[in-house]
């Protein structure tokens, strides 16, 4: 546990040394939902009825950028090889990394969405829901994620691969997401998605990290 | 069991597996070829039309072996990705790489049918239905899997980077499908299941289960011969590849 807490303190200072990799991401969040304003030209009907699917694959696509340095930066300093070479598996530090890599994106933008959504006309009744979707669904997102950055962190030309291999992983959170959404403003209950996107975050932490170790195991050893 | 236990370990040979598959390409594809004629002839030509659909339901002898052999080849893919990473067998990292086009192959051309037949059928190229989405997933988990493989230039590594990623699509897979399923299935119910009787007639669904066969004897021979190549390429520097080099040569 202390180990935990020491990895997520570390993550956080080095987090805070580089700024722009935490906020671009978020920055992307509002440049997207302002383009899709202007796209729908400022409709007001139509833009409320795709609010919060708009603002879902918005997450998706922030979330998958703010993937790119997850692991860069551990990967060029060393630190990675020292975390690979541990004598025990580094179950701990790989999950406080993915912890905090979901605390700086998918909780700040679960945080942000409904500002973001303004711009959209996100109807009142909505945006609850699109929060609660989102911070139940959003920890997935990190998990799969991590996995894919972890492939990628040794290969040339790793952004537009990342989207690739990330956002297939990424829908069937989206679809439960946006279920959960249609069938609350339709009058019905929303129990049964919720539980399923709080299954595959629940399975992902689960499994993430033994994929995430063996993919960075592949990465550091050259 | 003895013998079964030998035949494990001379797998782990890549050089033996490449002195005993040498006829195999050419035989499994000319029996394919046989069957997929016969199939394609018996089905497009002379098989009765479809009560409600008419001649437009013919394509399913094209778009019913391409699915299936989409999947199989899925599955082909993670059993490798499994054995690679659990039992480290060089052909097993072979042939995972060597399968990947041909599984997505064989789902763009199963997306390529589906939207040749949904025009006719439904009046529309394309529909948001559980199982055309689940293809098009697997059609992009599949591209995802060969483009990790080009962008890690040692082979070795590429290789267990595919087994990782193809296992958690593995993982994925149920739930994509249940999560699509949620949606109103527009599409007709799997034509065959291991448990039903088919609901086709008898001489609607014969030519189909020849065309599966054909489809799946073609893929071990694409599969094969691609595999000899991947073998000969990856062990290029053994003293048995550059012996089998200068033999050519002579």
């Amino acid at each position: 546990m202390v180990i935990f807490f020491n990895q997520i303190s570390r993550e956080f200072k080095i987090a805070s040394r580089s700024r722009s990799e935490i906020v671009n991401p978020l920055i992307f969040l509002f440049l997207g939902a302002t383009l899709f304003g202007l796209a729908g030209a400022g409709d007001r009907e139509q833009l409320s009825y795709f609010a919060s699917g708009i603002l879902w694959v918005l997450v998706l696509l922030s979330n998958m950028l703010s993937l790119e340095f997850m692991y860069r930066r551990d990967y060029l300093d060393g630190s990675l090889e020292q975390l690979v070479l541990l004598p025990e598996t580094p179950f701990i530090p790989i999950l406080a990394k993915i912890v905090v890599q979901w605390l700086l994106s998918g909780c700040v933008m679960t945080l942000i969405a409904p500002a973001a959504g303004l711009l959209l006309f996100i109807p009142s009744n909505e945006w609850p829901v699109l929060m609660l979707t989102l911070v139940l669904g959003s920890p997935a997102l990190s998990f799969f994620g991590a996995i894919c950055a972890a492939l990628t962190v040794g290969a040339h030309r790793a952004g537009i691969l990342l989207g690739l291999l990330a956002l297939p992983l990424y829908i069937p959170i989206l679809i439960f997401g946006i279920s959960a959404i249609t069938s609350h403003t339709q009058g019905m209950p929303i129990a049964s998605q919720l539980y399923w996107l709080t299954a595959i975050t629940v399975l992902s932490l689960t499994l993430a990290p033994h994929a995430v170790y063996g993919a960075l195991k592949l990465s550091v050893d050259e | 069991m003895e013998a079964l236990i030998r035949f494990w370990h001379r797998l782990s040979s890549p050089r033996w597996f490449y002195e005993i598959s040498s006829s195999w390409p050419l035989r499994f594809g000319v029996v394919s070829a046989l069957l997929l004629g016969t199939g394609c002839v018996w089905g497009l030509v002379f098989a009765p039309a479809d009560y409600q659909q008419g001649d437009s339901f013919r394509i399913i002898y094209i778009h019913v072996p391409a699915a299936i052999v989409a999947q199989s080849a899925y599955l082909v893919a993670a059993s490798s990705g499994f054995v690679l990473l659990v039992w480290r067998l060089k052909l097993a990292d072979m042939l995972l790489v060597s399968i990947l086009p041909f599984g997505a192959a064989a789902t763009a051309l199963n997306l390529f049918t589906g939207a040749a037949w949904g025009k006719p059928t439904w009046g529309s190229w394309w529909f948001w239905d559980a199982r055309t989405t689940s293809m098009l997933v697997l059609f992009f988990l599949y591209i995802g899997l060969m483009a990790l493989r080009e962008a890690i230039p040692r082979a070795e590594k590429a290789g267990k980077a595919c087994a990782i990623l193809v296992l958690v699509g593995v993982v994925n897979i149920p739930i994509i499908k249940y999560s699509v399923d949620w949606w109103l299935t527009l599409h007709q119910p799997a034509t065959f299941t291991l448990t039903d009787k088919p609901s086709m007639p008898v001489e609607m669904w014969i030519p189909l289960a020849i065309n599966v066969v054909g489809a799946y004897l073609l893929l071990i021979a694409l599969v094969v011969g691609r595999l000899r190549v991947e073998i000969l390429y990856r062990q290029s520097a053994s003293s048995w590849v550059q012996d089998l080099v200068k033999r050519y040569r002579e």
